[in-house]
């Protein structure tokens, strides 16, 4: 089993710095993802970590060997490409075991590993079929498939999921996942879906502008976001930010959907008209347009009895406020002791 | 959803015109097609079967009209010592310009392909052959086989070697007269095989460089499977065009020295234009069409098989 270090690295496009100088450690047998939005470096960094592109700084550390400058093929990789990029003239079975072939594997241990992987894959019955005459879940797993069958000791996945629809991507999410606990994977995972990261990641390693915003575990993530992006990127719908006047100066106010509370008028701390109502089932979302200007998300159990044009007011425990550096976007360290001496600014 | 089957459609969506009528439509489409079939039969399909014909008549000379030979024609140039030497000139022709120019047209495409600096330049550079008339081409090499002050013996000069006549020389002339072919083809080929590399998505080369595949490795197992129908495509031009372009003969050799650079064209050329020997000329075009149509069958036939078409 192998773990990956990446220290400093830096890919620039011309003036354009796409990675710039990230530092992260996966783990061996973690499964690590990679998240941002698109243009944040992400997919650019695994790329490096592939090998399919030059880094222009920094070391990428496999087992404490640096692996910057060597070819892909040498440094025990498997990847996932978003386009599945599975040879088009070869039929499934051919597909899965190119690697082994070109790398000059005895035909019985190709034969051996192709039955094991299309049985854990569920391929076994489209093996002697073409890529084109597969639905693309199946190209999907085919892509899977030939990236477990090279046993490397490191997967890499290049939003894998982004071309399924939405109840393949949910069971897809679990198989990966139950797939790389069972053959003990170290595996670097790229998404923009956060639930994607937030349900598969033992680490989450959240990228914007080429820097990392935050790494940690996934639940770290939602309850202690470091910066605003982090907060509105993590958790949907996206952390409510209001600005507050305190006794340490001004600071943003972070607050999650599910902590805001809709009480009697002039009883809570902001106060708006209902937008519009989201019935998700389970629960309601309720977006509020607020008097300082902003939308506030309110995600509340079951049904919530409320009309379109309704005046509303919000509350929250203020254990659940997070507090941000209104100019940085960093968190502040403590929460405020006393909330009663803060008063939303009104705009 | 259902497609609009034709009692859907309003009354004017069915036909132009007056043709309502199943019988009429018919007319219709017939009429539509008449311009081309006319022009096809008058200039292609008639000639052909009237050259066919002609293979088995005489040539007419001043009063004597032609008559029926059954076979005599066919003899006669079975028995024509030249017609074997430009069969087999022009087999070799084929054999050395065909891989030739497709082998280099590959080369050129995936070396065009990459990323190299000034690779627009270079595309043109190759793609012009292509643009130049035959004609153009051919006066081109004129100069540059032209011995003592031509290019090549200028190049040779400065290395002291003497100076050569390569079209004057019958044992240089055909191979002389293949490069330029070759020279001329290659750039209109590269086009064919650059347009299919451009459609190989760059995420192939990537995953069989993380499966651990050579560049060699990957062009033999991957880019050449996918450009096979390209490749198919263009033998068959390349055959095709083997047996029709004669025109740098006129210009360079005139099918001479001791009709060393004689193609089967040329010599049919020869035969109807210059000894206007109608019978002879009639039976060499049907040859000549034989093996065309037998050729591109062939290869239909044995590369249709392993082709991979998108």
């Amino acid at each position: 089993m192998s773990d990956v270090r990446i220290e400093g690295l830096s890919k620039a496009f011309g003036d354009q710095r796409a990675v710039d100088a990230i530092d992260f450690e996966v783990a061996s047998g973690e499964l690590c993802v990679l998240l941002g939005p698109s243009g944040c470096g992400k997919s650019t960094t695994l790329r490096l970590v592939a090998g399919l592109e030059e880094p222009s700084d920094g070391r990428i550390l496999v087992d404490g060997v640096d692996v910057a400058h060597k070819a892909p093929k040498d440094r025990r990789i498997s990847m996932v490409f978003q386009s599945y990029a599975l040879f088009p003239h070869l039929s499934v079975a051919k597909n899965i075991v190119f690697g082994l072939e070109v790398r000059g594997v005895a035909k019985a241990v190709r034969a051996e590993r192709l039955a094991r992987v299309a049985a854990m894959t569920g391929l076994a019955p489209y093996l002697d079929r073409k890529p084109s005459q597969l639905s693309g879940g199946q190209r999907q797993r085919v892509a899977l498939a030939r990236a477990i069958a090279g046993e490397q000791p490191i997967c890499l996945m290049d939003e894998p999921l982004s071309n399924l629809d939405a109840k393949l991507r949910a069971e897809m999410r679990l198989e990966i996942r139950a797939l790389q606990q069972r053959l003990g994977m170290t595996m670097l995972y790229v998404t923009h879906d956060q639930i994607e990261a937030m349900t598969m990641a033992d680490r989450v390693v959240l990228m914007n502008e080429g820097r990392i915003e935050q790494q940690g575990a996934p639940a770290e993530l939602y309850e202690r976001p470091a910066t605003t992006f982090a907060a509105r990127f993590i958790g949907a719908p996206a952390m409510n930010l209001v600005p507050l006047e305190t006794s340490a100066g001004p600071v943003l106010a972070g607050v999650r959907a599910e902590h805001v509370e809709l009480v009697e008028v002039g009883a809570g701390r902001v106060a708006g008209r209902v937008k519009a109502l989201e019935y998700h089932g389970a629960d309601t979302v309720v977006a509020v347009d607020t008097e300082h200007g902003g939308d506030f998300a309110v995600r509340r159990p079951g049904r919530v009895r409320a009309a379109v044009g309704e005046t509303v007011a919000l509350a929250w425990n203020p254990t659940h406020e997070h507090r941000f550096d209104p100019t940085t976007g960093r968190r502040l360290g403590a929460i405020a002791s006393s909330p009663s001496n803060s008063e939303p600014v009104r705009s | 959803m259902r497609a609009p089957s034709r009692s859907d459609m309003p009354e004017t969506g069915r036909s132009f015109g007056p043709f309502r009528s199943p019988r009429l439509r018919t007319v219709e489409a017939w009429l539509l097609l008449l311009p081309s079939v006319v022009l096809f039969a008058a200039f292609t399909h008639l000639p052909f079967v009237r050259t066919f014909v002609d293979a088995f008549f005489s040539t007419p000379k001043g009063r004597r009209p032609s008559h029926f030979v059954g076979l005599d024609n066919w003899s006669d140039l079975a028995h024509d010592p030249i017609f074997w030497k430009v069969l087999i000139n022009n087999t070799w022709y084929a054999l050395g310009t065909i891989p030739l120019s497709v082998g280099i047209a590959l080369v050129m495409a995936l070396w065009v392909n990459g990323r190299i600096p000034g690779r627009g330049l270079l595309r043109m550079a190759y793609f012009t052959p292509t643009v130049l008339p035959m004609i153009a081409v051919a006066d081109i090499w004129l100069f540059f086989y032209t011995p003592d002050y031509g290019l090549f013996d200028q190049i040779r000069g400065l290395f002291g070697f003497a100076a050569t006549n390569r079209l004057g020389d019958p044992s240089s002339a055909l191979v002389a007269v293949m490069v330029v072919a070759v020279w001329k083809e290659a750039g209109f080929f590269m086009i064919f095989y650059l347009a299919a590399l451009q459609q190989i998505p760059p995420d192939l080369r990537d995953a069989a460089a993380i499966e651990g595949a050579s560049r060699f490795a990957f062009f033999r197992r991957v880019i050449w499977p996918l450009l096979m129908p390209v490749t198919l495509f263009v033998l068959v031009n390349a055959v095709i065009n083997a047996f029709r372009t004669v025109d740098h003969i006129f210009m360079m050799t005139g099918g001479g020295p001791d009709n060393a650079t004689n193609l089967l064209l040329f010599r049919l050329y020869e035969l109807g234009f210059k000894f206007w020997d109608q019978g002879q000329a009639s039976a060499l075009t049907v040859v000549l069409i034989a093996v065309l149509s037998t050729l591109a069958l062939v290869q239909f036939l044995i590369a249709g098989r392993g082709v991979h078409y998108r």
